[in-house]
């Protein structure tokens, strides 16, 4: 699956975005096998509450089933207006 | 209905006057504008990143609620992207209705929204740094007000 990355999470992954092979079930497991990977994950996923989720462009929460998604993106907390 | 995200500065006299002029069956026009606001320091600019496979839908949802919930004779907003200096136009919101009541809190239903929930996040760029802003507690308490009841 595409996974994509917004503002300060995307500037401490060090890209917008990547394909991913995963047997994640959910949301949650897809960032714990994410924080795995290398120092700079586990320090974008350290605090999962200034973190927002959206499956398929679909704002949704860590629980969340991974299964038939194409897209999930990462960012904090949205400031428009 | 009309969404627009873009990247281009946006006249917002002009958007409300095609706006107003479009209305058949409004008694009411009601508008917002969000502008780009100085910080201690000095800004250079604002640059604000968005999620472009989600912003549109995201937004359109956002009307679609507001016309479901609200008699409304139509919902327009504007949401630019990209660079903007301090007095810039950043957003706008207009709705219409036959009476003033719908018209005003629909707006205000829409920014509250659109603040925490569309997929748009701003960096401050000072001469000597740059911050990414971050949300307010405010922001998410706002919404409270419109949960169903």
């Amino acid at each position: 699956m595409e996974v994509l990355y917004f503002a300060w999470v995307r500037e401490r992954i060090g890209k917008p975005k990547e394909c991913v092979e995963t047997n994640a079930a959910t949301v949650s497991d897809l960032v714990e096998e994410l924080r795995q990977r290398e120092e700079r994950y586990a320090a974008a996923f350290a605090d999962l509450s200034a973190i927002r989720v959206a499956i398929d462009q679909e704002l949704t929460d860590f629980d969340a089933p991974l299964e038939g998604a194409r897209e999930v993106a990462f960012f904090p907390p949205m400031t428009g207006g | 209905m009309d969404v627009r995200v873009q990247e281009h500065a946006f006249d917002a006299g002009k958007e409300l006057n095609d706006f107003t002029a479009r209305q058949e069956h409004a008694g009411a026009v009601v508008s917002f504008s969000g502008i780009v606001r100085d910080v201690p320091g000095g800004l250079r600019y604002v640059e604000i990143e968005h999620y472009p496979a989600m912003t549109q839908s995201a937004l359109s949802d956002l009307c679609k609620r507001a016309q479901s919930r609200w008699d409304l004779t139509d919902v327009s907003v504007i949401h630019r992207h990209g660079q903007m200096r301090v007095g810039e136009q950043i957003m706008m919101v207009a709705t219409a209705a036959p009476h003033r009541a719908a018209a005003f809190e629909a707006a205000e239903f829409l920014m509250d929204y659109l603040k925490s929930r569309a997929p748009f996040w701003k960096k401050e760029v000072m001469e000597n740094g740059e911050t990414w802003v971050e949300a307010r507690a405010e922001d998410d308490t706002a919404l409270l007000k419109w949960s169903e009841k």
